[in-house]
């Protein structure tokens, strides 16, 4: 078990290094630094002196990937791929363009990020195997059929529909917790009830539709017949036999998912103002600020790689048939 | 007049043909002839086939665009004839100049005076503040009392004209397709309410504005017509993108295996541990830098928007292919397997034969599928990235910019709801359209739920 993890994590560094390539390819082959000096400055002060001014002071005075100048290895550290890119895997993430330590700045908007993803992530998750459940109580009748229209009616809203209406309904006409904001201390849930409340209703359409899905297979399984056959109550057989087994593909379903919990909500956190990871990419994203976007590419892909390896552990901690080797 | 081809509108009508194309030469097959009937024998199915149709309709109206040509200027003696930068598209033509009515500012729906006071003077010059009455609504109307009485008889009339016009189209149909055993009159009836509908929008639009009008006293009924074409041709290109890459690389992997499925496997995992909104957001802001930096490149706006929506497309398309990758490299893998992939090995066919002849006709569920599935998720994306500040260009109509216009709108007091409500209503209907048919449609092809319903 921990040989095959210490293998996945070094087949992780060529991903992380092919991520790194083409973001790299992506912000200074396509885009030169040349270009970005400019957009940077705004066209009224573009003269050669400024955009190489610019350069020398945030580091992109040098060679993309080869620096003949510099005499052995560090003709290859004393280039911009070095120096921007490859930094990364330290963790040292340097400065953003406005001149912010990123590190710092991540690691204080985490919290507020966690505050509002990892409530909504296990409420969802519960809600949404409850109101699957009772579907699958109701299961080949005409009331079924209408639910399975109404999930897919919720699914086909945009998410920016809930969060506008869920603000309009639940914080302006009703009045019942601040429309948006946050605190770090005393009465900071009030702030994350509706963001959560909100993720929660969005996601109930997808979600309770995909447990009702994987509860359906479950449901047309020999053993269910069995139980039936041998007299079980219905109650019994979805709880003691159906929900089990069904947990197992839900539960490697959503396990990828937990490390991302990390990066927050775009959308949620910008419309609430919650000063989390999320918000800190939508701002970098409007001020093109490259800096931060391509910190935020690589946190992101190490926490997704990190998201595989633990599916494949919860497979054999969920299914004991399974080994890894 | 001076026909405009925008780039968009080539793809928009290659893309159409293409379709068509296709489903031709799917219906030579028995098979998926029956999967097909499967789908349209269910009313839903056709419902939702028709709505689907009746947006990519606009949308090809909406994609014939020319540039009017200027009234001579009286007292120039010239022979040049000089255009219009504005650009008109046939679905224009067909609304009766709806977008040209533009009023100040916000007004509700039906209304006869403006949303916001201002400043004006009576006969005697002297100046008051009040609600200055609309320029396009209501002008007829002898006293404001009138209205609703007046928009009664107005859509009785759309009603009948609707109801003549349907008729008429449906008799049609009806001669042709009385022997069918699908449930047509489920199409035919969604097809009259659709009929009506836009008859009555386009009778009683140049009297009132239907939706209200928006900040800038633009026509919300006519902004949210336009964000049609942008939502059904980035729902189709971006996938259509997406397909040869995914298909490609796919098939290759699962085909070949060994080194080759080592890249593929490479490649799709990493592109998709990136988070893929990151990823669009760089892309497109990177483009966005490189239009700034070359304006010369188009003559128009509109141009410019164009260029930057078909970017768009590109990228969406570029970044999402990985998870159609995996799918297709796992099924190619199982039917390599297969003895009659094994017998044609056996018999010394070629490899670039077995995969057409073998491979591909046996995938082309998944394709369709996934197709009809990313349709409705593109559309929903393409509001998100709008709000971002990443998508569509705000010269060019469509739901996800109305949707960040206005949306500190309900915190106004009195709410402004009906430019949300306008953007909510279309996009929900297409969107709700395309979900319930990609549901009949995977239930229809995939081999899975078939046998699932067979048993059950």
């Amino acid at each position: 078990m921990l040989i095959y993890i210490i293998r996945r994590l070094f087949y992780a560094i060529p991903i992380l290094l092919g991520v790194n390539l083409l973001t790299f390819t992506l912000f200074f082959v396509v885009n030169s630094p040349d270009d970005m000096a400019v957009s940077q400055l705004g066209a009224k002060y573009v003269t050669p002196e400024a955009i190489h001014s610019w350069k020398e002071k945030n580091g992109y005075d040098r060679p993309l990937f080869y620096n003949p100048d510099a005499a052995g290895s560090d003709a290859l550290t004393e280039t911009i791929f070095f120096s921007k890119s490859l930094r990364l895997f330290a963790f040292d993430f340097g400065r953003s363009e406005s001149g912010r330590d990123i590190t710092t700045d991540i690691s204080t908007r985490m919290w507020p990020s966690l505050a509002v993803a990892v409530p909504s992530f296990v409420v969802g998750i519960w809600v949404n195997i409850c109101v699957a459940l009772l579907v699958v109580m109701f299961h080949a009748t005409r009331l079924d059929r209408w639910i399975v229209f109404v999930f897919v009616a919720m699914m086909s809203i945009s998410y920016l529909f809930y969060i506008i209406g869920g603000q309009y309904l639940v914080a302006k006409t009703w009045r019942l917790v601040p429309i948006s904001g946050f605190h770090a201390q005393g009465q900071f849930w009030k702030f994350l009830i509706l963001p959560v409340l909100v993720g929660v209703v969005a996601g109930i359409g997808a979600g309770a539709r995909w447990y009702r899905t994987l509860f359906l297979e479950e449901a047309n399984q020999d053993y269910v017949r069995t139980a039936r056959a041998k007299g079980a109550s219905e109650i019994r057989i979805l709880f003691r036999h159906i929900l089990p087994n069904a947990l197992i593909p839900i539960l490697t379903g959503i396990v990828v998912l937990i490390p991302s919990l990390f990066m927050g909500g775009l959308l949620i956190e910008s419309f609430f103002g919650i000063p989390g990871l999320g918000s800190y990419m939508l701002d970098a994203i409007k001020s093109q600020d490259f800096a931060i976007v391509r910190s935020m590419v690589f946190i992101g892909s190490i926490l997704y790689i990190i998201g595989l390896i633990l599916t494949d552990i919860s497979y054999t901690w969920a299914d004991p048939r399974l080994r890894l080797d | 007049m001076k026909p405009l081809l925008l780039w968009s509108d080539l793809l928009i009508y290659v893309l159409v043909l293409m379709l068509c194309l296709f489903f031709l030469r799917l219906r030579s097959d028995p098979q998926t002839r029956e999967h097909w009937r499967r789908v349209f024998s269910t009313r839903l199915g056709m419902v939702t086939f028709t709505l689907i149709l009746v947006y990519v309709g606009i949308a090809l109206l909406d994609s014939l665009h020319f540039r009017r040509a200027l009234e001579p200027v009286a007292g120039t003696q010239s022979s040049e004839r000089f255009y219009d930068n504005q650009v008109t598209s046939a679905l224009d033509v067909m609304l009766g100049g709806m977008g040209e009515r533009f009023e100040r500012t916000y007004s509700s729906p039906f209304a006869l005076i403006s949303f916001a006071k201002e400043n004006m003077k009576d006969e005697n010059g002297a100046l008051y503040r009040d609600f200055p009455q609309l320029e396009h609504a209501g002008r007829h109307l002898s006293a404001p009392a009138e209205r609703w009485t007046d928009v009664l008889k107005k859509s009785i009339t759309a009603l009948i004209w609707g109801l003549l016009i349907s008729a008429v189209l449906v008799g049609m149909q009806w001669a042709f397709l009385r022997r069918s055993s699908l449930p047509w009159y489920a199409s035919w009836l969604t097809q009259t309410t659709v009929i009506c509908l836009a008859v009555w929008l386009v009778l009683i639009s140049p009297y009132y504005h239907v939706l209200g009008t928006d900040r800038g006293g633009a026509d919300v009924a006519y902004q949210s017509i336009k964000g049609v074409r942008t939502a059904v041709l980035l729902g189709t290109l971006a996938t259509l993108i997406m397909l040869p890459i995914a298909v490609t690389l796919g098939v290759m992997a699962g085909y070949f295996k060994g080194r080759v499925d080592d890249v593929v496997q490479y490649l799709y995992t990493t592109m998709s541990s990136i988070p893929g909104i990151l990823l669009i957001a760089a892309s497109v802001l990177l483009f966005q830098v490189y239009i700034d930096l070359h304006p010369d490149f188009f003559s128009t706006g509109m141009e410019k928007a164009d260029a930057r929506f078909i970017a768009l497309c590109f990228i969406l398309g570029v970044t999402s292919w990985s998870s159609l990758c995996r799918l297709i490299r796992g099924e190619t893998l199982k039917i390599s397997q297969l003895e009659f992939v094994q017998a044609a090995h056996a018999f010394g066919v070629s490899h670039s034969r077995i995969v057409t002849r073998h491979i591909l006709p046996n995938v082309v569920h998944i394709i369709l599928i996934t197709f009809v599935l990313d349709f409705s998720s593109l559309v929903l994306a393409e509001a998100v990235l709008s709000y971002i500040g990443v998508g569509i260009d705000p010269a060019m109509g469509s739901w996800g910019n109305m949707i960040n216009s206005a949306r500190s709108e309900l915190s106004r007091e009195p709410v402004v709801w009906w430019t949300l409500s306008g953007a909510f209503f279309f996009m929900f209907v297409l969107v709700l359209a395309a979900n319930l048919f990609a549901d009949l449609v995977r239930d229809a092809f995939d081999p899975r739920t078939g046998s699932r319903v067979a048993t059950a």
